[in-house]
């Protein structure tokens, strides 16, 4: 259930593993959850959306924002915390859809994916274009610190792994609550039927447009997350085939449970670094094979496996 | 002066391009609802079998007029092979659900098909330039062209007249009229929709390979190359309407002149000029040019 407070807890949970695992894991697999948590981030931005019925294949342009946000915020801000650098990221991207959101929030369905995606290739035109921001190869970013520790040395060098994890726990039970809110639950109802949705007195315009800023927020913290664990950033991340990445996750999560996005970014992170190692040319096919198999068969996602056995066992 | 009669040249042989593309994007649309994403990957594959085709007929040493033919054998046989196969074995199971959904299974096929390439081809690239140079070159006015570039405009044009005609003048054109009106009741009348499906996505997955065919000589042949293809068509018949014929061919107009004007006289924005422009024509008219405002149904 959604806004519940056994969530809640369960993510506390979830959130004292990942800080007691911290010292057990080695650094691989540290920076692979640091970056799955990311892409989790952007995926649970997608499900705020799909549970409005909107599909966009454009996050890769606050994804990009949020990184290139962190990147500027240390180069010419002189903004050297990570923790700073997370959080401009995220209100850079939300900015941006501020203002994109006034006419994007005008559309449905197949327009809404493909003007996103158009405006995602054109910050990717631009970055690419403007030899300030490096072009095509982009520019390194260095972590200072976080939260006041130095990131090189002793408790600093867990300081993005804990970010992320902090960013993730607190993004999970913020939109947790928010879906069971009035303004969240309002989200299904303008999936199912709009029109009712305005005669109930509702503003459908509102509820798009917030959830795709909510949305544009995440997405801007899991790219200035996934900027300061790669250690760079380039106009790769606004490019459509990177936002059909987080689509991937989030139709693999469904839109159920505030957790999945999560646990589906991880197992699209630990799959694509042993593809990509062993089998550089099947990996997209085996993506696309997996997708097409959840679309097909599990259409709530891979989590409802977990569900419909529990409803059966009941 | 020149410049302008080149921006005016360039951008005819763009559209004309495009045009054969997006064509095939917009009649899968207008009948079968389905935005195909994986069109890009059906025009990757046009040119991957054009290029082997054609470059198997110059290396046997046959007459080098003949490797045009192979272009166009080559798209035929991807068409022929590839849409009924894919229309058969993964869309029909999906009839009948959401446009994002279809969106998201085309996107699945797009990332299957992408590695089928590389799996079949390889991830060297292919060249095969003869019929490029082979017909000698135009001059207009201070420019030299290729006849080549020509011969796809003709190719467009061709392949509009005869979707334009084969729609609104002959009985098949009627029956999909119908089917694109009303599913159901046409069925209902006796219309095999099933069969119609079958020939729509399989022209339209034709006209893809025959746009990549003929792109083959041009360019080099290497993975990846529809990834960017097919986000330009959807400017395209997103401008134009989705669906509408008339609209592909003046967004592929529009999109070809905004291409090359940026080329020409704004080289920084030439990436994402097409981008701008679609954003541009669906602020004022959101469901593009050609598409009337539909009333909602409750």
């Amino acid at each position: 259930m959604i806004g519940s407070r056994r969530n809640f807890v369960g993510l506390g949970i979830a959130l004292l593993a990942l800080g007691l695992a911290a010292p057990l894991m080695p650094r691989w697999l540290l920076s692979l959850v640091t970056i799955a948590l990311g892409q989790g981030l952007v995926a649970l931005g997608l499900l705020l959306l799909m549970r409005a019925g909107l599909v966009s294949f454009g996050q890769g342009l606050y994804f990009a924002t949020g990184a290139y946000a962190v990147g500027l915020a240390s180069e010419r801000l002189g903004l050297k915390d990570a923790a700073l650098q997370v959080l401009l990221g995220g209100l850079a991207a939300a900015a941006m859809a501020a203002v994109l959101g006034l006419l994007l929030a005008r559309y449905r369905a197949i327009f809404f994916a493909m003007l996103s995606l158009a405006f995602s290739m054109i910050l990717y035109g631009i970055l690419v274009k403007s030899a300030a921001l490096g072009s095509t190869d982009g520019f390194g970013v260095t972590v200072h610190s976080v939260f006041g520790l130095d990131a090189r040395e002793g408790l600093g060098r867990y300081g993005v792994y804990g970010l992320s994890a902090l960013s993730a726990f607190a993004a999970a039970v913020g939109i947790d609550r928010f879906l069971g809110s009035y303004l969240g639950r309002l989200g299904p109802a303008v999936r199912d039927n709009e029109l009712r949705v305005e005669y109930m007195g509702a503003s459908v315009h509102g509820v798009v447009y917030v959830n795709l800023v909510l949305a544009a927020g995440l997405a801007g913290v899991g790219g200035a997350l996934t900027a300061l664990e790669v250690g760079h950033i380039d106009p790769e991340m606004a490019y459509w085939t990177t936002s059909g990445e987080f689509v991937f996750v989030a139709i693999l999560s469904g839109t159920s449970s505030v957790a999945a996005p999560f646990l589906g970014a991880f197992l699209l992170v630990l799959l694509r670094s042993y593809a990509k190692q062993h089998a550089p040319n099947t990996w997209q096919l085996v993506m696309g094979a997996t997708m097409l198999a959840v679309i097909l068969f599990l259409p709530e996602g891979l989590w409802s496996i977990f569900r419909s056995r529990k409803r059966r066992a009941a | 002066m020149s410049t302008i009669l080149a921006v005016l040249v360039d951008g005819v042989i763009y559209a004309s391009w495009m045009f054969i593309i997006a064509s095939g994007l917009t009649l899968i649309y207008g009948v079968m609802r389905i935005l195909n994403m994986a069109h890009g990957s059906l025009y990757a594959l046009g040119a991957y079998a054009a290029a082997s085709l054609a470059g198997a007929w110059l290396r046997a040493g046959r007459a080098p007029m003949g490797s045009y033919l192979m272009l166009v054998l080559a798209a035929v046989l991807v068409g022929l092979v590839l849409g009924p196969l894919i229309e058969r074995g993964l869309l029909r199971y999906c009839y009948g659900r959401d446009e994002v959904v279809l969106v998201l299974v085309t996107y699945a096929l797009f990332l299957v098909l992408e590695d089928v390439v590389k799996l079949v081809w390889g991830v060297e690239s292919y060249f095969i330039s003869e019929p490029y140079g082979l017909l000698g070159t135009l001059d207009v006015g201070p420019l030299s062209y290729p006849w080549y570039s020509f011969a796809i405009v003709a190719a467009a044009v061709a392949a509009g007249l005869g979707l334009w005609w084969t729609i609104t003048r002959t009985q098949h054109g009627k029956l999909l009229t119908a089917v694109i009106h009303d599913r159901e009741m046409s069925a209902a009348l006796g219309i095999n929709v099933r069969l119609i499906y079958l020939v729509t996505f399989t022209a339209g997955t034709m006209l893809a390979a025959i746009g990549g065919a003929l792109t083959a000589p041009t360019v080099s042949v290497v993975p990846a190359m529809g990834v960017e293809v097919i986000v330009l068509a959807f400017a395209v018949i997103v401008i134009g309407g989705l669906g509408s014929m008339p609209g592909a061919a003046l967004g592929a107009l529009l999109v070809g002149m905004v291409h090359a004007a940026a080329v020409h006289f704004f080289p920084e924005i030439e990436l994402f000029s097409i981008y701008l422009a679609m954003a541009l024509v669906l602020l004022v008219r959101p469901r593009g040019l050609f598409v009337a405002v539909e009333a909602r149904k409750i």
